[in-house]
């Protein structure tokens, strides 16, 4: 059957689309509406992946300090869009320019760093991360940009033709939380973001950054011209990190320097390697993974108490250890991700010494 | 061909999940159990604050052990209180989908959480589903400023704590030169804030404003900075792991002035982390100091046989629970509604001091204890307004 | 100026310990190319296993001199980190050593991920806090106050430092790993046996990590399952500032990274008239850490390497 599905793409994408519009009915009647609050946030994450993915994944720039444009992104729609300052402009105009703000800063982390390669460039952009996290964190003085660690509140809803996101809906005796509608605009955002993924990678400028990826100097050699390339990779990786920062702070209604730690750029890292860099269908998957499993792990005090009839270790102590054990297991089943783009998969089918070789080429530090 | 084996790839994954859903959904139990009333408790269980979080648990867990020992009656029925405790990691993020998930599991009502940063979030979340949630530690004065009526904490804000220990610091303590140390998380800047507007209010002169992060252990370069401004007080806006080291690189460093801090420093830990040099270390406590109040030496007796010694802020999630399943009594009912028509006119005699509410949902008990360390033990020195 | 001198000490005993740590990330990613992510929890284990240890012979033995059960508490802990390190190598990195470079890295975090938690369910979840059983005698040098540990922590990462030169420059050891470094296929060629001298590279790193464990724990007087993501950043930082895989750099690196954070912390106000504090410390750091490398790209010590062809 499965078989059979394959050979019918039109078939598959229908039932797709049927697919994604009742999810979060099917997780919210099945699982609960805090499901669906998850499945909003796998969606940031996918749409922050394919953002990162960019810069890495295509590129080859190791980007340790990621999440600082998410930052940016959620920062510059809680000014424009909150008490704070108390401007209230509506989202569709300010998500485009925290994502154009997020975009310069892109070249601006780019333009010094291009001479960097592998882990030097992964450390520079950590310590760039930092540095915009810190600031997030302080500038509540001398002026109060930020509001410093107590972060911004009652920052507006998203707001569609005078219907507002903020509130729950009641509709047939039922209440719907504002995850769903911000399920289908997250939705929307993403499909619209892997599509632009899948065209850029197939472009001229995709191919361009493969070639910078594999080899610098071949790629340079070739008429590309790598500086451009690469800063454009940061503007696009970047552009997405805003995107998504705008669309969470709208989400959340409240932001603070909390969010945007270092952990974040290494779990959004993860995803993409553990789905499999480069390869769009593999990020998704690994942004649904890792967004999951830790909260399914949550269920193991149920499990305990269903199988054992009482809890046995407490699940808080057990969660991220079994998320930990988990990481490292499917890296060693799969070291080229879940599901690798086909020219990973490729090399690694490659007689030994060619593939060592191609895979040394590839993020190389050393160089 | 490369997007439809992608959407392939994508629809079986979808199914997956949905899969996951029904059975999920399957086997969903049914909360509908009238008679056992669950109560929800959020704080971080993994991190760096769990030390903090779990003791956050712990106290509202013993609160309900004892009233179901004691045997609860509500509209004539007997029921039992289940706590149901989830880890927000410290994180905004987790926090609301914690706060969801205790929501989509029928809690009443939350005690929690910890840290402000994921408090105020979680807050829109309990407001929408119109159920109370009472914050045991959460100090940050937006919590209860946003105008949410399910809003409320045991324990005096940021602005009530600093404004008192600053004026203390001047005019009890008799510091003239002052200098500030905060953590720069939201509990240190806003306390540290309050403190300086209180002590330069009160005729103290800020000398030093310096500042570290909550994961920090070392000081001496800010201390010695502060050295060379020769204060008389040192105020330390954070928490314990960073007091402690704090309070021995003082002394290491030769530096004489005295030190004070927050509730975030009175505790036992701190004592054990800074050794011999915490002597002399002064530090306050919102409410009444517990072994002063009725039940207060049975509380700790009780908390330490079974959960060891109280890391912080234990009594106030304590008494978090025993205000809450007062509103119950009065509303004879669990139903967040009634309850919140009842929370406002709360008047209790917790474990950490009266416990009264404001139009806001900030305690109005107000009074704030001081502590200095003597022979290795917090010893109460007075309770100020 | 007495300030100065006390601000200096600070960033130099602060320097010392991020080069402690900072020589195990540095051993390693010069041999495999491969950031140990876990390399700071295995820091914090040593911390912990010594300070268990340190509370069982003070019970037992309370008459025994605290530099003695210091003393003992390293030696239990060194091999148990040993161990440990071992284990991670060969279970975490070593089939995936043929694997695309940022596999190993994800491992790397999950092992520390996993080590934080098992940490945290053995442990707990307090801070432990270390005895005070160390003399504390303070010395006055220009104004600044010193301690002797604070001399002991400068001197053993001095003399660990200089050891292991010796080692990797003199030894046998050592030029199977300098072999192995540029061309582990070539090493094997000349028959080196390479998976030894990498367990052996992640051995010495981890016992390296179990004294600066001790080390730390000591002179903060705590330990804390946590303890090692901070330590182990700061250390990775210091160890590309002086340029990775190389052994003088991560120790130049580590005292540099120290002094630029204190001196940052001490007059980063002054210097800006008050418009930036110490709270932007980090940012300083993370500043000079940049500047460095667009300037040259290789780290400090960092061997220059043209552009591949």
């Amino acid at each position: 059957m499965l078989e059979r599905l394959r050979q019918r793409p039109r078939l598959v994408f229908a039932l797709l689309a049927v697919l994604l519009a009742v999810l979060p009915f099917m997780m919210g009647f099945g699982l609960g509406n805090s499901w669906v609050r998850v499945l909003d946030f796998v969606l940031l994450y996918v749409l922050l992946a394919i953002g990162l993915n960019i810069v890495v994944g295509y590129a080859g720039l190791l980007d340790l300090g990621y999440i600082a444009f998410y930052a940016l992104g959620a920062y510059l729609y809680a000014w424009l869009a909150s008490p704070h300052f108390g401007l209230h402009l509506p989202f569709w105009a300010v998500l485009p320019i925290g994502a154009m703000l997020a975009g310069l800063f892109g070249v601006l982390l780019g333009a010094p760093t291009l001479r960097l390669r592998g882990d030097y460039l992964a450390i520079v952009t950590l310590g760039f991360g930092e540095i915009i996290r810190i600031f997030m964190n302080n500038l509540n003085a001398p002026f109060n940009l930020t509001n410093g660690p107590q972060g911004i509140n009652l920052i507006d809803p998203v707001r569609l033709a005078g219907f507002s996101f903020g509130k729950p809906l009641h509709l047939f005796g039922m209440t719907f939380p504002p995850t769903y509608f911000y399920y289908y605009l997250f939705l929307g955002v993403t499909l619209l973001a892997i599509f632009v993924a899948l065209r850029l990678q197939d472009s001229r400028i995709g191919r361009a950054w493969a070639a910078i990826r594999e080899d610098e100097i071949a790629a340079a050699a070739m008429g590309i011209n790598t500086r451009n390339m690469k800063l454009l990779a940061f503007a696009m990786g970047a552009t997405f990190g805003g995107l998504a920062g705008g669309l969470f702070a709208a989400f959340q209604g409240f932001i603070s320097p909390e969010s945007f730690n270092l952990w974040e750029s290494i779990l959004v890292l993860c995803m993409i390697v553990l789905g499999g860099m480069g390869n769009i269908p593999g990020v998704i998957l690994g942004a649904v993974l890792l967004t999951v499993i830790p909260e399914a792990l949550r269920y193991l005090g149920d499990l305990q108490r269903a199988t054992l009839g009482h809890v046995v270790v407490d699940p808080a102590d057990l969660r991220m250890l079994l998320f930990g054990i988990a990481l490292v297991a499917m890296m060693l089943f799969r070291p080229a991700g879940l599901l690798p783009s086909r020219q990973r998969k490729r090399e690694f089918a490659a007689e030994d010494g060619v593939a060592e070789q191609e895979q040394a080429s590839l993020y190389d530090a050393r160089a | 061909m490369h997007s439809n084996k992608f959407a392939y790839k994508l629809a079986i994954s979808v199914v997956f999940m949905a899969l996951l859903a029904g059975v999920g959904g399957c086997g969903k139990k049914d909360a509908a159990n009238k008679d056992v009333i669950r109560i929800g408790s959020v704080s971080p269980l993994t991190g760096p604050q769990t030390h903090i979080g779990k003791d956050n648990e712990n106290g509202a867990r013993l609160a309900v052990e004892e009233i179901n020992a004691g045997g609860l009656v509500l509209g004539g029925k007997k029921v039992t209180l289940e706590l149901f405790g989830e880890d927000d990691q410290a994180e905004p993020k987790t926090a609301t989908i914690v706060a969801q998930k205790l929501v989509d599991a029928g809690v009443v009502a939350v005690i929690g959480h910890l840290n402000s940063g994921t408090t105020i979030p979680a807050s829109k979340i309990y407001h929408d589903a119109g159920i109370p949630q009472i914050s045991p530690s959460a100090t940050a004065v937006a919590y209860t400023a946003q105008g949410y009526q399910t809003a409320y904490r045991v324990m005096a804000n940021d602005a009530q704590q600093g404004k008192a220990l600053g004026q203390y610091a001047v005019a009890r303590m008799g510091a003239r030169k002052i200098a500030i140390v905060d953590d720069r998380t939201a509990y240190g800047q806003g306390l540290a804030d309050e403190f300086e507007k209180a002590a330069k209010a009160a005729g103290g002169e800020i000398v030093a404003r310096e500042f570290t992060n909550d994961r920090a252990t070392d000081f001496s370069a800010i201390l010695t900075s502060i050295k060379g401004k020769t204060p008389e007080l040192i105020f330390f806006a954070g928490m314990d792991p960073q007091g402690g080291p704090m309070a021995k690189q003082m002394k290491s460093l030769g530096l004489t002035a005295k030190l004070l801090g927050g509730d975030g420093l009175q505790n036992v830990n701190f004592v054990k982390l800074a050794g011999s040099d915490a002597e002399g270390v002064v530090a306050s406590s919102p409410g009444l100091p517990i072994d002063s109040m009725p039940g207060g030496p049975e509380f700790r007796k009780r908390f330490e046989a079974k959960y060891g010694v109280i890391q912080v802020y234990a009594p106030y999630a304590y008494d978090a629970v025993y205000a809450l399943v007062d509103a119950m009594k009065r509303a004879d009912s669990a139903q967040p509604a009634k309850v919140l028509a009842e929370l406002p006119k709360t008047d209790l005699k917790g474990v950490s001091g009266p416990i009264r509410f404001d139009a806001k949902g900030d305690t109005t008990g107000g009074a704030i204890t001081l502590y200095e360390v003597k022979g290795g033990a917090w010893q109460v020195l007075e309770t100020v307004k | 100026m007495d300030i100065f001198t006390q601000q200096l000490v600070n960033g130099l005993v602060l320097g010392s310990i991020y080069a402690l740590v900072a020589l195990g990330y540095t051993m390693v990613y010069g041999i495999l190319e491969l950031i140990n992510f876990a390399h700071g929890e295995v820091t914090m284990i040593g911390a912990m296993v010594a300070l268990t240890a340190i509370g069982m012979l003070v019970g037992v033995a309370p008459d025994l001199p605290g530099v003695l059960v210091v003393l003992g508490g390293i030696l239990v802990a060194i091999p148990i980190c040993m161990l440990l390190a071992f284990g991670i190598e060969k279970i975490a990195y070593r089939p995936l050593r043929k694997a695309p470079r940022l596999a190993p890295l994800i491992t790397a975090i999950g092992v520390s991920i996993i080590l934080q938690n098992l940490a945290m369910l053995i442990w707990g979840r307090q801070y432990v806090s270390f005895p005070e059983i160390l003399p504390t005698t303070k010395y006055e040098l220009l104004g600044a106050h010193i301690s002797l540990l604070q001399i002991v922590i400068v001197g053993l990462a001095l003399s660990i430092m200089a050891g292991l030169w010796l080692l990797v420059e003199r030894t046998r050891l050592g030029r199977a790993m300098r072999a192995t470094a540029q061309s582990k296929e070539v090493a094997e060629l000349m028959g080196v046996n390479v998976d030894r001298v990498i367990s052996a590279t992640f051995i010495i790193g981890a016992a390296i990590a179990a004294i600066a464990g001790v080390m730390v724990s000591a002179y903060y007087g705590l330990a804390h399952y946590y303890m090692g993501f901070m330590l182990g950043l700061k250390a990775f930082s210091a160890a590309v500032l002086g340029g990775i895989g190389n052994i003088a750099g991560a120790m130049l690196g580590g005292l540099l990274l120290g002094v630029i954070e204190a001196l940052g912390a001490g007059y980063i106000g002054d210097i800006t008239g008050g418009f930036l504090g110490s709270h932007y410390q980090d940012v300083f750091a993370f500043f000079v850490l940049i500047a460095v490398l667009v300037f040259r790209p290789s780290g400090l010590l960092g061997e220059r390497v043209a552009n591949r062809a």
